[in-house]
């Protein structure tokens, strides 16, 4: 079970309106790994997470070339299922955002889109997608109140949960600790360690120590292209390109 | 310093007196109104209908009427105001010259005198299509009388949802259509009620458009195809052709009591509701 590639970009391209967003991005992704994508602001790694659970489509005007491949089947195909696909690749975003209604219901809510209805199945997923994503204990007394009353690092876990309930393989995660003050974050990122055994992750992050605590691969995005991409113990402390070692070294960005 | 001072005071008490104004008119017309209706409002006044044009009797055949021309006024101009809500907000491109239309369009209906409406209710609906004063025709020009209203407020409150709603809905595997109806309406459901509460308002207030559609007829209303009077209409008439102040009063204590229900039912039913379903 060592080095499976679950997710592969072949020349990917991403234009929104004239502007080119990605330029051929080719990119390996670990199965079972923490990805970190860092780079400043406007580099693309936002757009290329996007793309991958085709999240990008929502945006008018939007253009894609190239082809994304999970576990070797492409993603940019007409007859492809977005909403399998979509379940598979669970996403969690920057601002904590849980749906106003119950932490039961956000939770149990992706279930009951792909057709689960039975009760006790519901509780056993909601039960079980608490506990992985380290928030059972804090409301398993009160998962029929709003989830909006939850503080930001709840939430941020309680979206995980929700993403976790769907089943998924893949969790892209968008800068999921942006909005946390530094406790929440370190238990988020606890969290992602967990999870890496029996997920892949794909992280955007704006902080780079904590794209080398988290990670186990890092790509750094500029400009729209993939500069570097490596082991994430190597890129820090090695990068070969003069413009990683800039980047990391907080010479820009 | 001291001058700052005195003239911060000075605008205090100006802004408060402005305050002041507005409550003070609202109890003054209000507290009329009771004193003046409230000895004319009895079981009989609620419950029987007018006798002797309204010189007698009671108002309860009006009271069915306005209930009837709100009712059916609704039920034909939520549907289709907060679906096209739905379409100008969800599914219509930014720059889409239909949506730029639409948009338009109902801004201009919002700003449209009722008499307006209610001469166009009168040619289209009572004469051409032969509906005669009925409660249909008070019904259907109500109705597009409310729609821009009811449009533009649930557009509001469906472009008040978080983008992120919708974002992670879908990024669950949730279709478009079950996102909008499991997490865009009941966000917004708040936002569309006050225009629904806004346009029941409207509705019960109207005169010169339902005296020009549903006519003034004093009886019973048995179809959609009876004439109808309505609260307002009966507290115009008997004003205006002197027939009664005090049941006039009476009938104006009723209007005002039925808006404070609507209004109280509606912030009931919706904390009931929200924030939290099940």
């Amino acid at each position: 079970m060592k080095n499976i590639i679950k997710i592969k970009s072949r020349g990917l391209k991403v234009f929104y309106g004239n502007f080119q967003a990605l330029y051929d991005i080719d990119m390996d992704i670990e199965s079972n790994k923490v990805t970190a994508l860092i780079g400043p602001s406007g580099c693309g790694k936002s757009t290329f997470l996007r793309s991958i659970n085709r999240l990008n489509e929502l945006i008018d005007g939007v253009r894609i070339e190239g082809q994304i491949y999970i576990d070797d089947k492409p993603v940019y195909e007409k007859d492809v299922d977005v909403v399998a696909l979509r379940k598979k690749v669970g996403m969690v975003f920057q601002k904590p955002s849980a749906f106003p209604m119950s932490i039961y219901e956000n939770v149990a809510y992706g279930p009951r889109i792909h057709g689960i209805k039975d009760k006790r199945t519901l509780d056993e997923i909601v039960e079980k997608s608490l506990k992985a994503a380290n928030l059972w204990d804090e409301v398993r007394d009160r998962l029929k109140s709003p989830a909006t009353g939850l503080s930001g690092g709840q939430q941020q876990r309680l979206v995980i949960a929700r993403v976790l309930a769907v089943n998924p393989e893949v969790i892209l995660m968008d800068e999921p600790a942006s909005a946390l003050d530094p406790v929440s974050t370190a238990r988020l990122e606890e969290l992602i360690a967990e999870l890496r055994t029996d997920y892949t992750i794909v992280i955007v992050t704006h902080n780079m120590q904590q794209a080398a605590r988290v990670s186990d691969y890092t790509g750094f995005f500029l400009n729209g292209r993939l500069v570097e991409y490596n082991r994430t113990d190597e890129l820090f402390v090695n990068p070969r390109d003069k413009r990683t070692e800039d980047y990391i070294t907080g010479r820009f960005g | 310093m001291r001058t700052v001072n005195l003239r911060e005071k000075l605008l205090t008490g100006v802004f408060w007196l402005a305050a002041l104004a507005i409550a003070a008119i609202l109890m003054v017309i209000i507290g009329y109104v009771v004193l003046k209706g409230i000895s004319s409002v009895n079981f009989e006044f609620l419950f029987s209908p007018p006798a002797r044009a309204g010189k007698e009797g009671g108002i309860s055949t009006t009271i069915i009427s306005t209930l009837y021309l709100v009712l059916g006024s609704l039920v034909l101009a939520v549907p289709i105001g907060v679906a096209s809500a739905v379409y100008l907000e969800e599914y219509a491109h930014k720059n889409s010259r239909f949506a730029y239309l639409v948009n338009l369009t109902a801004e201009t209906l919002a700003g449209i005198p009722s008499i307006v409406f209610g001469l166009f209710g009168f040619v289209f609906f009572v004469i051409f299509l032969g509906w005669g004063w009925s409660i249909l025709s008070g019904a259907m020009t109500m109705a597009i009388m409310i729609l821009p209203t009811i449009t533009r407020t649930s557009q509001e409150a469906i472009l008040a949802v978080p983008r992120e709603y919708r974002e992670n809905s879908l990024a669950l595997g949730a279709g478009k259509w079950q996102t909008i109806r499991k997490i865009v309406l009941p966000s917004a459901l708040p936002g569309i009620a006050t225009g629904i509460i806004l346009s029941i308002g409207r509705a019960v207030g109207e005169t010169a458009a339902l005296l020009l559609t549903a006519g003034s007829s004093l009886g019973m209303p048995a179809s959609v195809t009876d004439p109808a009077r309505t609260m307002a209409v009966h507290l115009y008439i008997l004003a205006m052709e002197g027939i009664s102040m005090e049941r006039a009063f009476g009938t104006a204590f009723v209007i005002i009591l039925f808006i404070v229900i609507i209004n109280y039912a509606a912030h009931y039913g919706m904390k009931r509701l929200f924030p939290l379903k099940k």
